[in-house]
């Protein structure tokens, strides 16, 4: 029933967004497809803020379009093809569950660009994007490892993806260079933006023993729940500070208006091309919030942890990475894990001592 | 504080939300209105109740404004369904886009402000008593108001003559009509309660659940609320029963997981739906011996004829 009335409310907006266009025909129209409500301050907000750059930075070139709280699936198909109908050149789809209907929509569509974030599948009119989040998330591993008393970590997973995988894999494998007998506990509660459950899910972690809370979802319940019960916790897309002023460690922020903004004035110099774009710390997609609430050796290894990864000394993902059985896995990338191995991840590493639901 | 303890603390603040904005509907609906729109006017109420607790600093005043922005959007559905005959679900899925839509309007301003919790009770040497303290004397004024709510709905229906008129109005608008009841002021009442209550289930979430204000954050309680009146085959006993089984379903879940016991955590997502599922069934089955049905004239458009 609540998919039903996004969808009508998200089909509602694009009739809205239709009527603004007739004036601005040279204009590059842009189009965006939002998980969830701009106002999320997470995944969605920051995807708002990437937009907004791409804004300011090309000015009346271009005129965009967003579509927010669209559900992910056989649904969201609609509100692309919306999109398509109405004039946009250049649409970005932001969430993994887009892929296959972004996919159907650009066969549809040959003379439209599109581009979609955190997926795996592409087209001659459709190119990928995602961030290395793994990168930050190594780092939050060694920061956690040194400061959590218990040795327990929390981490709250959306759904169980090769994106959040990887996360909470690179999370013990950074975790575990500072404390190698280091513990997670890991809840989904297979939604993205629920704050009450997200809250619920950091409440039991907490009871349970962990001493870190991390989360892997759109809110900032979790690192709320943290500063009310005095424990250590990390942001998540955005910098959530304000909600942890004595207990947030530091954040992943993404950041994608850069990106916007290179990919829109390709469109307008005719230049565009579908590529598979993955950036981390190093071209900046991915940001650090400031390091804070932790003394200052820990401080020194999380920054010498960063430069290390920027200067490519050092991947979270060097071979031998060992599965739960011990065993090292297949090594396709030389020093370290392949593309594919991270972007596909669907298996737990050593260390982390629960099963992947479902498998 | 134990585990179990922490454990129950949270199933109640979990049920909490689900007992205000299902108690409210289970009234509306015993006199016969189906509205659809809880998810609407609990979303309402929980962006008007966090501006009214940030503009002034006190959580008394923001559940005032939930109660009053609930009423407010369940004023809109009564217009069309008693004023205007309109059918009932068509209404009230439009009340709930409604809702979504002018929450995030009004609540934009306040999208990343923080307000202090709603204060917990605490009296000393009872609240500090090992284990049933702080679950008994240490909760705050939503769960007390919840629990008085539903047993003060249960007093009011079986035990009043208002509350016997409300219920033969549910089962009989034509028959009510015909003894000279004045059905649609009475509906009328009971759609504003309704609001009310849900708004200040609504309001109960930025309050003292995750005290911010994001667009959304009901995230689909409205409808468990509804599924719920359903689940209690329209009892107020039965209600309470079945938004803690919720609630206990819903934080189990999470604490099953992080034992690590290994259950599918899809599954264990699907549990309450499933429950609702199961006693659907078996109030299907009872229909006839006993138990209570749906009130007759439920969703059934009244025109009184002049």
């Amino acid at each position: 029933m609540k998919k039903l009335m996004m969808t009508v409310a998200a089909a509602a907006l694009a009739i809205a967004a239709t009527g603004s266009s007739a004036s601005a025909a040279e204009k590059l129209k842009v189009g965006f497809i939002y998980l969830g409500p701009i106002g999320d301050l997470g995944w969605t907000y920051r995807h708002e803020v990437g937009r907004q750059e791409m804004v300011k930075e090309l000015g009346d070139k271009i005129e965009t379009t967003y579509l927010e709280n669209v559900n992910e699936g056989p649904d969201s198909e609609r509100s692309i093809e919306q999109l398509a109908r109405t004039g946009h050149q250049l649409i970005f789809t932001t969430s993994f569950g887009y892929m296959d209907p972004t996919l159907k929509v650009a066969k549809k569509y040959p003379k439209i660009m599109f581009e979609h974030a955190t997926g795996f599948k592409s087209a001659p009119n459709m190119g990928t994007y995602s961030g290395k989040f793994y990168e930050g998330r190594y780092i939050q591993g060694v920061i956690a490892g040194k400061m959590s008393k218990k040795g327990v970590l929390g981490y709250i997973g959306s759904f169980p993806i090769p994106e959040v995988i990887s996360g909470i894999n690179a999370t013990i494998l950074g975790a575990q260079t500072v404390n190698p007998d280091i513990k997670i506990k890991i809840i989904w509660v297979n939604t993205w933006f629920d704050p009450g459950k997200e809250a619920d899910a950091a409440k039991a972690l907490i009871d349970q023993g962990a001493d870190i809370i991390m989360q892997h979802t759109d809110s900032p319940a979790a690192v709320q729940v943290a500063a009310q019960r005095g424990v250590l916790a990390f942001g998540q897309d955005s910098d959530m500070i304000k909600f942890g002023p004595k207990i947030q460690l530091t954040s992943i922020i993404d950041n994608w208006g850069p990106y916007y903004t290179r990919q829109a004035k390709a469109m307008l110099d005719g230049a565009w091309k579908a590529g598979d774009t993955w950036d981390g710390l190093k071209e900046k997609m991915v940001v650090m919030a400031p390091y804070t609430n932790m003394p200052d050796d820990v401080k020194a290894l999380a920054e010498k942890t960063e430069a290390a990864i920027v200067a490519g000394t050092l991947h979270p993902f060097k071979c031998p990475v060992l599965g739960q059985d011990g065993k090292p896995v297949e090594c396709k990338g030389g020093a370290a894990l392949d593309a594919g191995q991270i972007l596909g991840m669907n298996f737990y590493v050593k260390g982390v001592d629960d099963k992947i639901p479902g498998k | 504080m134990g585990l179990l303890e922490a454990i129950i603390i949270s199933v109640i603040a979990a049920s909490t939300p689900l007992l205000l904005a299902a108690a409210g509907e289970l009234v509306v609906e015993r006199s016969g209105v189906l509205n659809l729109g809880t998810e609407g006017m609990m979303i309402m109420g929980a962006a008007c109740g966090f501006a009214g607790a940030y503009l002034t600093g006190s959580t008394f005043v923001g559940a005032l404004f939930g109660i009053a922005a609930g009423a407010a959007l369940s004023l809109v559905f009564a217009a069309l369904t008693l004023g205007l005959a309109v059918n009932q679900v068509a209404a009230g899925l439009a009340l709930t886009i409604l809702g979504i839509g002018l929450s995030g309007l009004i609540g934009a301003g306040f999208v990343g402000e923080r307000i202090t919790p709603a204060p917990r009770l605490y009296i000393p040497l009872l609240t500090d008593l090992p284990i049933v303290g702080k679950i008994l004397f240490g909760q705050d004024g939503f769960v007390y108001f919840s629990i008085a709510l539903v047993a003060t709905i249960w007093w009011f229906l079986y035990r009043t003559r208002a509350g016997l008129v409300l219920r033969a109005v549910g089962d009989s608008h034509t028959s009510a009509h015909a003894l000279g009841y004045p059905v649609l002021k009475i509906r009328l009442l009971a759609v504003l309660f309704g609001g009310g209550c849900a708004g200040l289930g609504g309001a109960f979430l930025p309050l003292a659940y995750t005290p911010f204000f994001i667009p959304g954050m009901t995230a689909g309680r409205g409808w468990i609320a509804l599924a719920l009146v359903v689940f209690s085959s329209w009892m107020p006993g039965r209600l309470v029963a079945g938004a803690y089984l919720f609630g206990a379903v819903t934080i189990l879940q999470l604490h099953a997981q992080a034992f690590g016991l290994g259950i599918p955590s899809q599954l264990m997502s699907a549990l309450p739906y499933l429950a609702t599922v199961i006693v659907l069934v078996l109030i299907s089955r009872a229909r006839g011996s006993a138990g209570s049905v749906a009130p007759a004239s439920l969703g059934i458009v009244f025109v009184p004829d002049r």
